[in-house]
């Protein structure tokens, strides 16, 4: 055991999905084994969260953080790791862009509230009692960690050496992880640039096999993957199902496109893009049917052109909202008159 | 877009008179640069409260440059490009056409008012409308006030 590395495992506000895959990586796991000793893992085995703060700084070699950051534990651990740690890695889509706990970012702490303690229909809660960050009882006084208006992303609460996207991140990916990390311990290798984006750099559509019309690709209508048959063989896109393939990064293998369903871009953007969701819209509307009547066509008939993207900020944001220009929905302080 | 109705909101007096609306305004090259231009040096008068960016063409108006702009606190944005069947490069002020439409449901459903982001055909001879555009725009971002960006946080 003396020789052992350490690693943490930790979930903030995640789904226990990237813990799962973790643990689906089949052989690999031996590697791991024969390499690490898990010290901290909430989902697999009874750990103290005081025992991991009575280690020294830098005493785990990679914690793995999956899960957003919703609330104040999440952050007080997230940064607790962080000190521990040499390698803090971000994984899985919701700890490095916020993923799908992300989209709450549309809402905000007193509306989250108001749903789930008092408006959905099996909650009977007439005095409308929250939870409170801090109560005093008979018995003693008690502590609950704050709820945010906004979900972070790992990076914004503590520096990240790696990002490891994807909706959980998958085997391959796994694998190579642990084999840089391997041949660092064993062989003293190089880790690889921080920052690095543990995944490809090219985008979906490269390593996607369907077949694109390359000149001339145009979409007459915008269907939802369930209003039509999808052609097994051809760009989804081109068939005028969204696929957020375009402005997605490379590296789970094209899976969803494989199964004949439209990528919705838990890799997150490709390297040269700031905001997914932008990048996408403008793939989109170039694809969108220009013809010769065009000039013709009114400002009110584009619109109704464009409408056929239903809920865009839900398509084109659903695993990255919390790391787009905008990270969440604002409030207007006054209302235009007409 | 049809309101021109100076400072019609509901603000306080002392806020009207504080408010310095920022606007970006994004021109093609080849006509609304020059319609801009020509603005200028007609001595055509207009509110100060717009930077002008030059581009190509307003294709080159990635969707990312106004959500950026929004981003970092911009009031309103204007994107100005070539008449339909003039863009200099073809086609390229109809994918505006379409990014810009499908910006602003966007916009709207991250809670700003879509009034804040506007699209104008304007020409190299069109001066004059340059200036209406200029202050059509922002007696409608005054009117909407400062941006709500960082509103909710
Ligand atoms: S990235 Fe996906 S699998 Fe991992 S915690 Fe988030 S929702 Fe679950
Ligand atoms: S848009 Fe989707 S289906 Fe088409 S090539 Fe790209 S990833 Fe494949
Ligand atoms: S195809 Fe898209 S949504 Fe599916 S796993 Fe790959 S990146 Fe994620
Ligand atoms: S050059 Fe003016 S819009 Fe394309």
């Amino acid at each position: 055991m003396a020789d052992k590395i350490k690693i943490a495992q930790y979930w903030g506000a995640g789904c226990g999905g990237c813990d799962v895959a973790l643990l689906d990586i089949d052989a690999k796991i031996l590697d791991v084994h024969a390499l690490a000793e898990v010290v901290f893992w909430p989902i697999g085995f009874d750990g103290k969260l005081a025992d991991i703060e009575a280690m020294p700084d830098k005493s785990i070699t990679v914690s793995f953080y999956n899960g957003a950051i919703r609330n104040s534990e999440n952050e007080h651990v997230a940064k607790m790791l962080r000190e521990k740690s040499v390698v803090m890695i971000a994984f899985g889509s919701c700890a490095c862009f916020g993923g799908t706990p992300g989209l709450a970012n549309v809402t905000n702490k007193e509306e989250v509230f108001q749903t789930v303690y008092k408006d959905t229909a099996s909650t009977d809660n007439p005095d409308f009692i929250t939870p409170q960050t801090h109560l005093k009882v008979p018995e003693g006084e008690v502590d609950l960690p704050e709820f945010y208006d906004s979900v972070k992303t790992l990076d914004e609460v503590v520096d990240v050496d790696y990002f490891m996207p994807g909706c959980p991140p998958t085997v391959n990916l796994i694998a190579l992880a642990v084999d840089a990390v391997a041949k660092h311990v064993t062989e003293g290798a190089d880790l690889p640039p921080k920052g690095t984006v543990i995944a490809s750099d090219k985008t979906l559509c490269d390593e996607c096999d369907r077949e694109r019309v390359e000149t001339g690709r145009r979409i007459e209508k915008i269907y939802q993957s369930y209003e039509i048959k999808a052609d097994p063989k051809k760009c989804l896109l081109d068939q005028g199902i969204i696929c957020i393939g375009p402005a997605t990064r490379a590296g789970c293998g094209s899976m969803c496109p494989k199964a004949n369903m439209p990528c919705r871009g838990c890799m997150g953007p490709t390297k040269a893009v700031m905001d997914h969701g932008g990048s996408m819209l403008s793939a989109l509307s170039s694809l969108l049917n220009i013809t010769d009547s065009e000039s013709k066509l009114s400002e009110e008939q584009i619109i109704e052109l464009m409408m056929q993207v239903k809920d865009p900020l839900g398509t084109f944001y659903a695993f990255t909202l919390p790391k787009s220009l905008l990270r969440r929905t604002v409030t207007e302080k006054r209302k235009r008159k007409g | 877009m049809s309101s021109t109705a100076p400072n019609a909101g509901g603000q306080t007096k002392a806020e009207e008179e504080d408010f310095e609306p920022k606007i970006i305004v994004f021109c093609c090259n080849w006509c609304s640069y020059a319609g801009a231009d020509l603005a200028g040096v007609s001595r055509l008068q207009m509110p100060p409260y717009f930077r002008v960016i030059r581009v190509m063409c307003s294709a080159r108006v990635d969707p990312e440059f106004v959500l950026r702009a929004f981003q970092k606190g911009a009031d309103g944005v204007l994107v100005a490009g070539c008449h339909p069947a003039d863009c200099h490069y073809i086609g390229g002020n109809y994918r505006t056409r379409r990014r810009i439409a499908l910006l602003r449901i966007l916009l709207q459903q991250f809670g700003f008012d879509p009034g804040r982001l506007k699209l104008a055909w304007i020409s190299a001879g069109e001066g004059e409308k340059f200036q209406k555009t200029i202050i059509e725009f922002t007696d409608v971002v005054n009117e909407l006030g400062p941006s709500p960006i960082g509103s909710s946080d």
